[in-house]
């Protein structure tokens, strides 16, 4: 087994702020030699919260970490010619930059893809904005809600009648970077046939598209216009019956609904089961044949039988319990799970899923998110905290691209780095 | 009948798909938009869930053929049918993978082995296959065999617990099988890596991805948060600890809302300025980010007073224009509308013989030598048999139509 994921041997310049660095960091851990670009005094995303203790300190957003592990970090200032020079120094040996500026920033540059390419035909330069490169909304500002809500999934979530919502995290960043890092890597399968490197475009509100699963469907197919349901789900019959999906338990939530097709069948089967042991079975659902019924044509009134009693039971126990049930029961069911329960999920540990970076870095050992994918091949990269500010510039600018150490100080002076 | 022109990226590539739903046949439908050639494998006995349990059907009437959400998970492929069920099946499907560089499966861990085309079966065909195997909570661990659906799954890899209009009150479901998609995204990088490594190496390999795994990528600065600060998220409706206003406020017309996002002084002022309130700009409830968090209720309340008089898309244009952020929340029929979107040719319609046109997704990036190429509506069920059998495989007419008869091909 090889170590170091299988983009081992590529180099990649990251000039993202929070709106793409994901990209990146899914990059590095396929193996891939990340290099951070920061502007001098670091990433802007430095500073977004929340920090450990919250005290705010640059090296320390949790924000940014997140998604910067794995890379190594120098700063540069592209304003200056001399900035300028180095930088196209940089992509000179690059397989990939990502950049997450304003559509023709590079070109204001004079770094712009065309420019680039001439000194390296083999570059793929990865663009992600929230709307694109070209069309009427290019220039529009865009932040996660922004584009959340002109993809459409907002529209999506939420109760009937209130306020469409967006999950309180950012999601935008997350589905962007990585149909970055999907493009990127389709164009460089080609660049490995045709020897040269392209231009890849990521639209943040397209990426999201994705996130509306088969809502488009509605449309394309009847022009009817899918709605939000709260915790209900609509659109899974054609009666248009309203099912529940969550449910109270002793310590919080549950995600459960019926199904239909074999899956579903047993499911439901041993959920009546279940509520028969627990003496919660009504009579006909005890009667119910689950072979004849087809939850694409079910009625209201056969779905709220089955929701009155599920809703009884459920209340008798916890989520762990639930999920534990669910698995020998074989039904279809999770919790809704908050950080906490995650970090505490015995399975994940089973599979050796988290690294952990040591306390000499946050003070105390801290469990990150294993690679996305396990490859039978190549066992995945060394876990490298983010990079402090500037932290590689000695090393990429002196060892790798062979400045001096008078050069350095030099530039330092002139604050290019 | 692979019409990939040479300019498509991924142009010679050929997969197979042993797979159902979303998380994996979405994966083959993106290599597919740049020219891999999909074959995907279903049978009558059981076709996928999509063909038949799950609106929405074309004019309400379910049927094989009818199925929205099928067609729109299953463009850029070729359609065969194996009952797998059919001791002769099993044998057809390994010489399939023996013509393949990358299969798909997403069945629970463990089917495939049991139907002799797990990994280890399939290497012995073809040394160098790549095989992605996705499924809710990945190959090993206690809960490896757990059979799911990713509509729960979203649940248990924690993003309906941050979805609500606020702490204490009760989580919303985010829209269908959101962790799938984040799978098949996952999926898709997965496959083009190992892909890569197999041009270098001469390997191919297994591709373990739980679901799970990939939906917790996303998570990350809460899970680090809960750690280091011992603190829970909870849901906060739409606002944001980095500033205010940040939400979604009630324009003219039946649920019509525009999202306004504000973060810092100088895109307050503008802000005063594109809607004519110059007055908020020195009031003390709004004059800077900390006391606008402070009275983000009021704040709310008054930019809603503002925002119902006009049209979303009013609102978005004005604001835009004064370089503030601003967006309609578009429903799903106005992403058919999006100028933004159609710029970017984002849906293509292409003929399907139930459908007539059906407007099928483009990928959410644009490569500038090799784009993407949307020229196969989904198949119908076994639509490309013959094809497939006679060309790929070589079997002969009169074998194709035995193997039919038999029920195998079937």
């Amino acid at each position: 087994m090889e170590t170091n994921g299988p983009l081992a041997p590529y180099r990649v310049l990251d000039l993202t702020d929070e709106s793409g660095f994901s990209c990146g960091k899914i990059l590095a851990d396929l193996g891939a030699d990340v290099i951070k670009i920061e502007p001098p005094g670091g990433d802007a995303a430095r500073f977004i919260g929340p920090f450990p203790g919250d005290r705010p300190d640059p090296g320390k957003s949790l924000y940014f970490i997140s998604y910067n592990t794995g890379k190594r970090g120098i700063t540069l200032n592209l304003e200056p010619q001399r900035g300028r020079d180095l930088f196209k120094r940089l992509a000179a040996q690059a397989d990939f930059l990502i950049e997450t500026y304003p559509p023709g920033t590079l070109e204001r540059l004079g770094l712009g893809f065309e420019t680039l390419r001439q000194q390296n035909p083999r570059l793929i330069l990865v663009s992600i904005t929230p709307f694109g490169q070209a069309g009427p909304y290019r220039d529009y500002k865009g932040s996660d809600l922004i584009t959340m809500a002109m993809s459409g999934l907002m529209s999506l979530i939420g109760e009937p009648g209130k306020m469409p919502l967006r999950v309180s995290l950012p999601q935008s960043p997350m589905w962007a970077g990585m149909y970055a890092a999907a493009g990127a890597l389709t164009a460089h399968y080609f660049r490995e046939t045709a020897n040269r490197g392209q231009h890849v475009d990521v639209s943040m509100q397209s990426s999201l598209l994705w996130a509306l699963a088969n809502g488009p469907a509605f449309w394309s197919t009847n022009r009817t216009v899918p709605t939000r349901g709260g915790s209900s789900v609509t659109g899974r019959s054609v009666t248009g019956a309203r099912m529940r999906a969550i449910y109270e338990c002793r310590d919080g939530y549950l995600n459960f609904i019926i199904y239909g097709g074999k899956a579903g069948r047993r499911s439901n089967q041993a959920l009546v089961q279940w509520m028969s042991e627990q003496g919660l079975a009504t009579e006909s659902l005890l009667k119910k044949d689950w072979d004849r019924f087809s939850i694409e044509t079910s009625t209201q009134a056969e779905i709220d039988e089955i929701e009155g009693p599920t809703a009884k039971l459920f209340l008798r126990y916890t989520k762990s319990e639930f999920l534990e049930q669910a698995f020998k029961r074989e039904m279809l069911g999770y919790p809704v799970a908050n950080a906490r329960d995650i970090l505490d999920d015995p399975h994940l540990n089973d599979r050796e899923f988290w690294r952990t970076a040591d306390e000499s870095w946050l003070g105390q050992p801290v469990r990150f998110p294993g690679i996305f994918a396990r490859f039978s091949e190549t066992s995945p990269s060394t876990f490298r905290p983010s990079p402090s500010i500037g932290q590689h510039n000695s090393e990429i600018y002196g060892a790798e691209l062979g400045l001096s150490e008078s050069d350095i100080v030099r530039l330092r002076g002139e604050k290019v780095i | 009948m692979s019409e990939a022109s040479p300019k498509s990226a991924l142009a010679g590539i050929r997969v197979v798909e042993f797979a159902v739903f979303a998380a994996g046949p979405v994966v083959g439908k993106h290599l597919g938009e740049h020219g891999a050639e999909v074959i995907r494998v279903e049978s009558h006995a059981s076709p996928d869930g999509f063909r038949v349990h799950y609106p929405p059907f074309k004019e309400n009437r379910p049927g094989l053929e009818r199925g929205g959400s099928y067609a729109l998970f299953n463009d850029q492929k070729l359609g065969v049918t194996l009952d797998l069920k059919q001791p002769k099946a099993v044998p057809l499907a390994r010489r399939l993978v023996a013509k393949a560089d990358v299969v798909i499966e997403n069945f629970a861990q463990g089917v495939m082995d049991r139907l002799g085309l797990g990994y280890s079966a399939l290497r012995e065909l073809k040394p160098d296959i790549i095989v992605l195997s996705s499924c809710n909570q990945g190959q090993t661990g206690r809960r490896a065999a757990q059979r799911g659906f990713g509509s729960q799954l979203t649940s248990m890899s924690g993003f309906t617990h941050l979805t609500g209009y606020g702490p204490g009150e009760a989580p919303m479901l985010l829209y269908g099988p959101y962790v799938d998609f984040v799978a098949v995204g996952f999926g898709f990088i997965a496959v083009l890596a190992a892909l890569d490594y197999r041009r270098r190496t001469g390997k191919g390999q297994h591709v373990d991805l739980s679901q799970y795994e990939a939906g917790i990528q996303f998570l990350t600065p809460v899970l680090l948060d809960t750690q280091l600060n011992r603190r829970v998220h909870n849901p906060l409706g739409n606002r944001d600890p980095r500033g205010a206003p940040h939400g979604v406020y009630r324009c003219k017309g039946d649920d019509r809302w525009c999202a306004i996002v504000v973060f810092t002084d100088e895109e307050w002022a503008a802000f005063c300025r594109a809607v004519e309130k110059p007055e908020w700009v020195n009031d003390s409830r709004f004059a800077n980010a900390e006391s606008r968090k402070i009275h983000e209720d009021e704040l709310d309340q008054a930019i809603a007073d503002w925002t119902s008089q006009f049209d979303a898309g009013d609102v978005m244009a004005r604001l835009q224009a004064a370089g503030v952020r601003a967006g309609i929340v578009d429903s799903v029929a106005d992403l058919f509308s999006c100028p933004q979107l159609a710029h970017r040719e984002q849906w293509v319609k292409l003929d399907h013989p139930e459908f007539g046109s059906y407007e099928h997704l483009a990928p959410p990036f644009l490569l500038s030598e090799t784009p993407a190429e949307l020229r196969r509506s989904s198949p119908c069920l076994g639509e490309h048999n013959d094809y497939v059998f006679e060309k790929i495989l070589g079997l002969s007419q009169e074998e194709i139509q035995q193997l039919k008869d038999e029920g195998v091909i079937a």
